[in-house]
């Protein structure tokens, strides 16, 4: 009978044991109480900070992201570039490939638009200048994809520090146009571009200017899920993604459809570019793109790279901010309050992936706990 | 009462219902060479991995030099003196030798790098190895990175060696190179285990021989008083009747002519050696042999996704009576030229489905680029997992689960069900019955006779000879890469196939003494 | 003039480095921390947490003493970086949640953790003073040290620097040799290239990817510190690191894993990074394609080490990727 006492010696307390699956309602249920949890903590958080009573808080949370019609406008804007950009990481991640780029492929893209519009803006007809703005944005964004891309095919280059870098280069060739179009001269940026023409800008749907990008990215949403889930070249990035072995098997051509979905990946990106940039803004910076580019990859992420889930997921984010952010007006606090609360949450939700793909299973009782 | 070197008594371990090792007792003395001999999932590999402290026994005792010891990790193993090297080689690529012995050690002692390579010299030369103290292990050939291996454990004082299949990975000369090491450790009164396939090997190295058969000790004899024949035996065991029904093939012809294939891996080492062989429609062509001697790259050299140096592999299209060469051609290539090809391959849920996905979604890996249109129909596919969930009666809840979530046999079923629905004229499966239960594997075994019934070649690679024997029409047999005989499978017995597949090519045959 | 330019360049380099050593030591265990940025963050307000309110209990008239003005701020701004490698640590070892998404999340949250605290710490505290100027705090950072008075090219180089511009360089030179030389940098290195290998040798992995991180991460919150307390002398401002964090990043590819080869790198960094100022008759705007090359060396070396497959010069090979042990 020593041995049976060895055994359980052996036996550590607690061991992680992968899961085999976790119905989807469970998993989400875990998911949105590490929300509830995350909440919790953060009015804690700010309560300690503005010894308000955490209704308070809550309620000016809520009147700041959607208390005002104008508001809601700008937080619906505010989750539709998100979405935009989410949706444009998306078929890379589910490819395994970590595009960590965006932010300078949505710069470039929005740069490749302002271009158009400063450029050739007076030289053209409106639908023309349209089709030009669109097809340069495009184009701009797939090129900076690309590159990674082909050095990942080629060469099995790393891609997530690859992409990385290319944000830098993105968004010092904006400075560099900056300086070249600056309005006016020595300001250190660019202006409202053709304030007065308003040459290139989209145009306000029923007075709303925000109305178009909108649409363009709620269509693009639901495109983006269709392309992902219901084509053939969709079902060839899930396969890819899941097992490079099982691709070959049947044929796949892997690299390919690695490069093949990053200029889709930049080519989105492109497009959310040019929304900020046509739609907008108006206008090109360095924060145009206002790390939105890494903020999406946590959209995507969280969402389990389903487009649908994503317009929910953005929403999160983008409430939190905005709340959290009135939260610092009001109570007088710095607006970086809202990242910190952002941070927070994201923390939570990364955590409780575990408890969704894993087990633990403590000795003896063999009990299992999500 | 003789002390041995290390002695186990009554050693149990299972892994859910499997039971790996069943009661084993086993003994090694000092300064010898037992050698264990065993087929495939025998549970030699389990009963070594508990004695290097990698497993934890269920049951059982292990005693060293007669004091019984509790071995929970690797540390423990190393401090009763006891290495492992195993089959997959546990070494950082980027360092050197002596980094790579080094590693892990916490001997209280300095830090010192020169120290540790001037030891490290002493034992090289003491056993006569040939080691460059200096070369990073990602220079090395796989038998240098096998004397790092060896050469660590002897580093940590280790008094017992055991090596798993050391000698699967390297050639005739360098196989002759480490036996006579083996032999001067033997002389400095090491004890040694190896496991092995190959009989001569056994004969060649070892004082006695253990033969383990389904987890369980069959029997330890001297070396000296075995022969091929008898540990042939001892190693398949009696004929087991299965009563797998087997029609006699109709209407055959010869449908794949493979020619001459060789390939090499990248480190040079040859996997196919010169194998040619026909496969007729209307049978089942079964291929035994020790796992790795080539299966694997046999049929994804057939299937488009392995390169061959030489070679050709011929299909002869039943419907237009052409002949292609499929060699070097994509498998997309292999489809469009005409060929129906289907292969279930070994690893199922890494290569022939994709475990995330569910089930319609894996009926259509190999169908869903049919059409002109950019959208994929799920409707056909939905109805084929349907079609094969009740045909093959596959426990799942629904169409919609994903294959991850299956068992074995299920997962089988619907890989197996996938390829053969696609009407192939030559179906090839890996180890379609490994880890399945009695029945799902009495399935399969029906699925593939009525392949084989309505006219199309079977492949088969197994590994349980009873099931060969009973399943197949004609058997072929390989060992090292190279064919060692082709029988037929109603006059044959499995100690003929054991033979073949032990046997060395007749020019290696210099390995033995 | 050359003097004034090199002086400036690892003026200018000095937290790059701190910040590349930091995740040097972090990758080799495996753990890509794309969370430096906002840990420099971290580093950087956590001493001006702790020195703002050393000097709040002093008052103005008081002196402050030497010891504990440079002590105070060094172990908040360590404390407040470790914090932060222990949280990547929590999610991504014990956790095992993806590296690249908690890296982000956690530079959103230094980021914002630090300009919070730099926009709101004097009305927290209930200070009079609108805005943190930590001038007296930042003497004893900044003063160089009183060798020689003299003041020559040789000096200008190598001795008008404060004190952690040297503690930069031999954090560096002590990594490099606790990579090359020492049991556990070994170890280390073993758990980043191949932690099954490592564990089966009985390290124990998970350990020394917890220590490396948070080690690693306080290194590279001095580099935050540096900026506030030597390089703005003690005036912080919001989003004044600016992309530095993710320069360190590129200095660490730069570098190829080279706590040694970082050092020189990061004095090159810092010398493009103010090049553009220091080539007459440069345009404003041309100045910024300048800034652009030390990513554009990146994105070349990048490429390069990539093509040439060379083995030394690789990411460690198991970086970005979670350990597990495979019970069967």
């Amino acid at each position: 009978m020593n041995n049976a006492k060895n055994e359980k010696m052996h036996e550590p307390f607690v061991r992680m044991v992968k899961r085999d699956g976790m119905s989807r309602k469970k998993a989400w249920l875990i998911r949105g109480l590490s929300i509830v949890f995350a909440l919790l903590f953060c009015s804690v958080v700010t309560i300690l900070l503005t010894g308000q009573n955490p209704i308070k808080i809550y309620s000016t949370m809520i009147s700041g992201a959607i208390g005002t019609p104008r508001r809601v406008w700008l937080l619906l804007q505010t989750i539709a570039m998100l979405l935009c950009i989410s949706l444009a990481v998306t078929p890379a991640f589910k490819m395994r490939f970590w595009n960590i780029g965006a932010e300078g492929q949505v710069l470039i893209g929005g740069l490749a638009t302002a271009a158009c519009m400063i450029l050739i803006g007076d030289k053209v007809p409106a639908p023309l200048l349209y089709l030009f703005m669109f097809l340069a944005a495009i184009a701009a964004g797939a090129l900076w994809a690309l590159i990674p891309a082909l050095c990942k095919a080629k060469w099995g280059t790393n891609e997530t520090l690859f992409t990385l870098m290319m944000n830098y280069v993105a968004m010092q060739l904006i400075r560099f146009f900056i300086v070249k179009w600056e309005v006016p001269k020595g300001s250190g940026t660019i202006g409202i571009i053709n304030q007065d023409s308003q040459t290139g800008w989209f145009p306000a749907i029923g007075g709303n200017l925000y109305l178009l990008n909108i649409i363009i990215v709620f269509l693009l949403c639901i495109i983006m899920y269709v392309y992902l889930t219901y084509s053939k070249q969709g079902y060839e990035i899930s396969v890819v993604g899941e097992s490079e072995n099982t691709a070959r098997y049947v044929g796949i051509n892997v690299k390919k459809v690695i490069i093949r979905t990053m200029i889709l990946s930049g080519a989105v990106c492109g497009i959310a570019g040019l929304l900020l940039v046509g739609g907008t803004n108006h206008t090109i910076a360095t924060t145009t793109a206002d790390g939105r580019g890494f903020t999406a990859i946590m959209v995507s992420w969280l969402a389990k790279f389903n487009p649908i889930v994503m317009i929910f997921t953005s929403f999160l984010l983008v409430f939190l901010e905005r709340g959290s952010g009135e939260i610092a007006t009001v109570f007088r606090l710095n607006q970086a309050f809202a990242d910190i609360i952002s941070g927070i949450i994201l923390f939570f939700i990364i955590g409780s992936e575990f408890f969704i793909n894993y087990k633990l299973i403590f000795r003896h009782s063999h009990k299992e706990v999500k | 009462m003789e002390t041995f070197a290390i002695e186990l008594k009554g050693v149990t371990k299972t892994f859910g219902s499997l039971v790996a090792n069943n009661n084993v007792d086993l003994s090694v003395k000092k300064g010898e060479i037992l050698a264990i001999l065993g087929e495939n999932g025998s549970g030699k590999t389990t009963l070594m991995n508990m004695i290097s402290g990698i497993y934890y026994p269920d049951e059982g005792h292990i005693f060293i030099n007669g004091e019984e010891v509790v071995i929970r990790t690797p540390k423990d193993a190393f401090s009763h003196g006891i290495g492992m090297i195993h089959q997959h080689f546990k070494l950082v690529d980027v360092f050197n030798t002596v980094e790579n012995i080094v590693l892990g050690l916490n001997s209280g002692k300095k830090y010192d790098l020169s120290e540790a390579k001037k030891n490290i010299v002493d034992i090289s030369e003491k056993y006569g190895f040939v080691i460059d103290p200096d070369k990073k292990i990602y220079e090395m050939s796989v038998s240098e990175k096998q004397t790092v291996e060896i050469v660590k454990v002897l580093y940590r004082g280790a008094d017992i060696l055991i090596l798993d299949e050391p000698t699967a990975v390297l050639t005739p000369q360098e196989t002759e190179k480490l036996f006579a090491v083996l032999r001067r450790m033997r002389e400095d009164g090491k004890s040694i285990i190896i496991i092995t396939h190959k009989m001569h090997e056994v004969l060649s190295i070892s004082d006695r021989v253990a033969v383990l058969r389904k987890g369980e000790h069959i029997a330890t004899v001297e070396t000296a008083e075995a022969s091929e024949a008898s540990l042939t035996e001892l190693m398949v065991g009696k004929k087991v009747k299965l009563n797998i029904e087997r029609t006699e093939p109709l209407n055959t012809c010869v449908r794949l002519s493979v020619e001459n294939i060789s390939c090499k891996n990248r480190e040079g080492i040859t996997l196919l050696d010169d194998v040619s062989f026909n496969v007729m429609a209307g049978e089942i062509f079964g291929i035994a042999g020790i796992s790795g001697s080539g299966q694997r790259e046999l049929l994804e050299a057939i299937a488009g996704l392995q390169h061959i140096e030489n070679g050709s592999i011929n299909y002869l299209n039943p419907k237009t009576g052409e002949t292609s060469d499929l060699r070097d051609h994509t498998p997309i290539e292999i489809r469009e030229m005409g060929v129906r090809l289907s292969f279930v391959p070994e690893d199922r849920l890494g290569m022939g489905l994709v475990g995330n996905m569910s089930i319609t979604d894996n009926m259509m890996l190999r169908s869903y680029r049919r059409g002109k249109s950019a959208f994929i129909d799920r409707k056909k596919p939905h109805d084929l997992a349907d079609k094969i969930i009740s045909e093959l009666e596959v426990a799942t809840p629904d169409a919609e689960t994903p294959v991850r979530r299956l068992s074995g046999g299920n997962v089988q079923k619907v890989l197996v069900g996938r390829e053969i629905s696609s009407s192939p004229a030559l179906l090839m499966a890996a180890y379609p019955v490994r880890g399945l239960d009695i029945n799902s594997s009495y399935m399969i075994y029906n699925l593939l006779n009525k392949q084989k019934e309505n006219g199309v070649a079977v492949i088969f690679v197994g590994e349980d000879l009873d099931v060969l024997v009973e399943l197949c029409d004609r058997i072929m047999v390989i060992s090292s890469g190279h064919v060692s005989g082709i029988v037929d499978a109603r006059s044959t017995n499995k100690e003929e196939l054991g033979l073949l597949m032990t046997k060395a090519k007749e020019q290696e045959g210099s390995v033995n003494e | 003039m050359l003097a004034t330019f090199i002086q400036r360049a690892v003026i200018q380099g000095i937290p790059l480095l701190f910040g590349s050593t930091g995740e040097i030591i972090t990758e080799k265990s495996g753990n890509l921390n794309l969370g430096i940025p906002g840990i420099m963050y971290v580093g950087g307000i956590s001493g001006v947490i702790g020195s703002f309110l050393y000097e709040q209990h002093m008052g103005i008239g008081t002196p402050l003493n030497p010891f504990l003005a440079i002590a105070i701020p060094m172990i908040c701004s360590l404390v407040g970086s470790a914090l932060m490698g222990l949280i990547y640590c929590f999610l991504t070892v014990t956790l095992r949640a993806n590296q690249n998404v908690t890296g982000l999340a956690l530079t959103t949250f230094g980021v914002g953790f630090g300009n919070f605290f730099g926009g709101s710490l004097a009305k927290l505290a209930n200070s009079e003073t609108a805005s943190i100027a930590l001038v007296r705090t930042s003497k004893f950072f900044s003063s160089p040290i009183p060798i020689t008075k003299e003041v020559s090219w040789f000096t200008r180089i190598f001795l008008s620097y404060g004190f952690l511009a040297y503690l930069a360089v031999i954090i560096a030179i002590l990594t490099a040799v606790f990579f090359k030389r020492t049991r556990a940098g070994l170890y280390l290195r073993a758990v980043g290239e191949n932690p099954a290998t490592a564990d089966a040798a009985g390290i124990n992995v998970n350990a020394y990817k917890y220590v490396a991180t948070c080690v690693g991460s306080a290194v590279a919150g001095l580099g935050g510190l540096y900026y506030v307390m030597d390089y703005i002398s003690g005036v912080w401002s919001n989003d004044g690191f600016g992309d530095r964090g993710w320069l360190a990043i590129a200095l660490v590819i730069f570098a190829v894993w080279k706590p040694d080869l970082s050092i020189l790198g990061s004095i090159l960094f810092g010398g493009l990074y103010i090049l553009y100022l220091n080539i007459p008759g440069l345009s404003r705007s041309s100045q910024e394609l300048f800034k652009m090359l030390p990513y554009l060396v990146t994105i070349l070396v990048l490429i390069i080490t990539s093509a040439r497959k060379k083995r030394e010069s690789q990411p460690p090979a198991s970086l970005g990727l979670s350990y597990f042990r495979e019970e069967r």
